[in-house]
């Protein structure tokens, strides 16, 4: 048996620091991981500023998160309540307006920093081998946005809050046996009422931290890999990268700063643009609103449900339609990543893209006429996308050689 | 750089359409002194449009997220929020006896309602509820601009268009049906400032006070606004600057 160190207990004690620095990283390795993920941590060089958008949607997240808490000191989660409390916020509480008009717009400006980030994955490539893993933690915590962000449109208890939290809970009814059980139990009730206000309120707490967690499992699965970037190849050497600290984190700053100029503009001036005037109605179940819609970022969604004739058919549509983004690593049949290099595939997508926003639309309308056609053509593209382009042109496209990362940063100089 | 521009605009310009959809009645814009980025409330037509209020609205129409102290923002002092609140009686105890009793309004307290309840407010006005205006110019559609048409909007039906008793034309009303008969007309009420009541002025004065009432935080956010684009403006040369600094020897 060797005396000298039988558990390894002195190279776990070993660290780079000394002092009290040392002491603290020597017990607790936060420091060391922190410089090694997030001071010298290598990245491509050739990253656009779609990277950006990672740290942006975290940096929204946040900005819910502290919002939120602000927001919860005053909130009261009742039938009765839940409405005027809201105004209170918004009157007599100082500076409650402006924490309730960040939270409520954070939400829609996480999805468009979440949407744009997405669409950076599938346009890169960045959810192939070996990124799976980010990819999907990255999917599972956008389902759970939708989670969070539904619970918490219904909790301003406004007419849009409960009709759309009538509607999109009913959809639970379809699922056979045991879809009442499940309806009634997330309800508390058999309809939308005080009680759901109250549990709505807590698991709206509850998915907003179990975010948190999952940002954790995917920011530890991408630095296993590192990050991809336009050319969609791993870089050759070290002269291919660049430390997160300074380069990254300037560059990042930037972009957000220019993206919360955004949110600033849209908050102070147009805070109300992204939400529903029928919302500033108290909820009344025996009125309903002549369109029920649903937020700005379901809309896709909704227009799929809405495509399938059949209540569960429009069920299994829409969260497959979810789904099938996860499952693209294993749809995509292409060894190569980046667009830039793929043609035919660099079409869908882009298709793909245009798919979303006619489908947005295609949701705010009512379901009626021209626009049931077109949600329905827009749905079979979306599964077109995943279920034969994704396979097929994998096999039948003949992909451009991509260049590596010094040849591509070296035409791109050439070309400005 | 461009292209996430052009998709942050995209996603807005989509945003904008999908919410105007819905009504086929067009609604006029008016220049209301509270748009655009340095925009506040007219405090002389808020007061009118209080009177407005006051007079003819608050028959049948309650406010009750709003407190006599609340007008102290619309330029009122103390003193006539005392008076104004006064007139009004409200239902308060039970005190040590045990009874509720009846006792003038305070500052503190909320707009007085005009009914006890739902019920009499429907009893009172053939079976329709008329809705409460603290919110009334955010929770429609066009705001403002609607809320001043639909009071001018009560016009002639054309010929073939029904109207059913107990029901009135309203040009701007979705379905043209509205079961509020004309509220204001020219020189229903007087004012004190000597501005002349006609119809247009009594409606636009109103709906400026309906519009301080629905957002009273508005002025504080434009002012609050500024400041932060601002300071964000800044921040982001300085950035910008910091980029191209640490990125200068880096072939990129």
């Amino acid at each position: 048996m060797s005396s000298k160190d039988p558990h390894g207990y002195k190279k776990t004690l070993s660290s780079p620091y000394t002092g009290v620095k040392g002491w603290i990283d020597s017990r607790l390795p936060l420091i060391r991981m922190m410089e090694a993920e997030y001071l010298k941590f290598p990245v491509p060089k050739s990253l656009n500023y779609f990277w950006s958008f990672g740290g942006i949607a975290m940096f929204c997240l946040i900005g819910l998160i502290l919002s939120g808490i602000f927001l919860g000191m005053h909130y009261k989660p009742s039938a009765a309540e839940a409405f005027n409390s809201v105004e209170r916020i918004m009157r007599d509480v100082k500076f409650g307006w402006l924490v309730r008009y960040l939270h409520m717009n954070l939400a829609s400006f996480f999805f468009i920093a979440v949407y744009i980030h997405i669409f950076r994955a599938l346009y890169f490539g960045s959810y192939k081998a070996p990124r799976e893993l980010v990819f999907i933690f990255g999917m599972l915590m956008f389902f759970l946005m939708m989670g969070t962000a539904f619970l918490g449109y219904t909790l301003p208890w406004g007419q849009m809050s409960y009709w759309g939290a009538t509607v999109i809970t009913n959809l639970f009814s379809a699922i056979p046996i045991v879809g009442d059980a499940i309806l009634t139990t997330l309800l508390g009730d058999f309809n939308v009422s005080d009680a759901t206000v109250n549990r709505f309120y807590v698991l709206h707490w509850l998915l907003a931290f179990a975010i948190v967690g999952l940002v954790v499992f995917h920011v530890i699965t991408l630095h296993m890999t590192g990050s991809n970037n336009p050319t969609g190849m791993e870089p050759q050497n070290w002269d291919e990268t660049l430390s997160f600290h300074p380069y990254m984190t300037i560059k990042d700053t930037k972009a957000m700063v220019l993206f919360f100029m955004l949110v600033a503009f849209v908050l102070f001036f147009y805070p109300n643009i992204m939400g529903h005037s029928d919302n500033y109605i108290r909820a009344n179940s025996m009125v309903t609103p002549a369109h029920i819609v649903p937020e700005w970022y379901f809309l896709p969604f909704y227009a799929i449900l809405r495509a399938i004739p059949d209540k569960l058919g429009g069920v299994l549509a829409m969260f497959g339609s979810i789904a099938l983004v996860g499952l693209l690593p294993w749809l995509d049949t292409s060894k190569v990543r980046s667009c830039l290099y793929r043609p035919i595939w660099r079409i869908c997508i882009l298709l793909f893209a245009l798919d979303f926003f006619v489908l947005m639309y295609m949701g705010a309308k009512p379901a009626e006429g021209i626009y049931v056609i077109i949600s329905r053509v827009g749905t079979a593209y979306w599964f077109l996308f995943f279920l034969v382009l994704a396979p097929l042109v994998g096999y039948l496209e003949t992909p451009r050689q991509p260049l590596t990362i010094s040849n591509f940063l070296r035409d791109k100089k050439a070309l400005n | 750089m461009k292209k996430i521009t052009y998709i942050i605009f995209f996603i807005f310009f989509n945003l904008s359409i999908s919410h105007s959809a819905g009504s086929k009645i067009d609604i006029p814009k008016y220049d209301w002194s509270w748009k655009g980025f340095f925009g506040t409330y007219d405090r002389s037509a808020a007061q009118r449009g209080f009177k407005v209020y006051k007079e003819v609205c608050s028959g049948c129409h309650s406010m009750n997220l709003l407190s006599y102290r609340n007008l102290e923002e619309l330029g009122f002092n103390e003193d006539q929020i005392k008076v104004i609140a006064s007139d009004y009686l409200i239902e308060d105890g039970p005190n040590d006896e045990g009874d509720m009793f009846e006792r003038e309004a305070l500052p503190s307290d909320r707009f007085a309602n005009p009914y006890p309840n739902n019920n009499a407010a429907r009893a009172a006005n053939n079976g329709a509820y008329p809705p409460d205006l603290s919110l009334i110019v955010k929770a429609r559609p066009k705001g403002a601009d609607y809320i001043h048409s639909l009071l001018l909007g009560y016009n002639e039906a054309p010929g073939d268009f029904n109207v059913p008793e107990g029901m009135w034309y309203n040009k701007y009303m979705e379905g043209h049906l509205i079961a509020m008969p004309s509220p204001l007309s020219d020189g229903a009420i007087d004012y004190d400032d000597g501005t002349e009541p006609t119809l247009n002025q009594l409606s636009s004065d109103v709906t400026t006070f309906l519009a301080w009432a629905a957002e009273p935080s508005l002025e504080n956010r434009k002012k609050l606004g500024i400041k932060v684009l601002l300071f964000l403006l800044v921040l982001f040369i300085l950035t910008y600057i910091s980029k191209e600094r640490i990125w200068r020897d880096i072939k990129h």
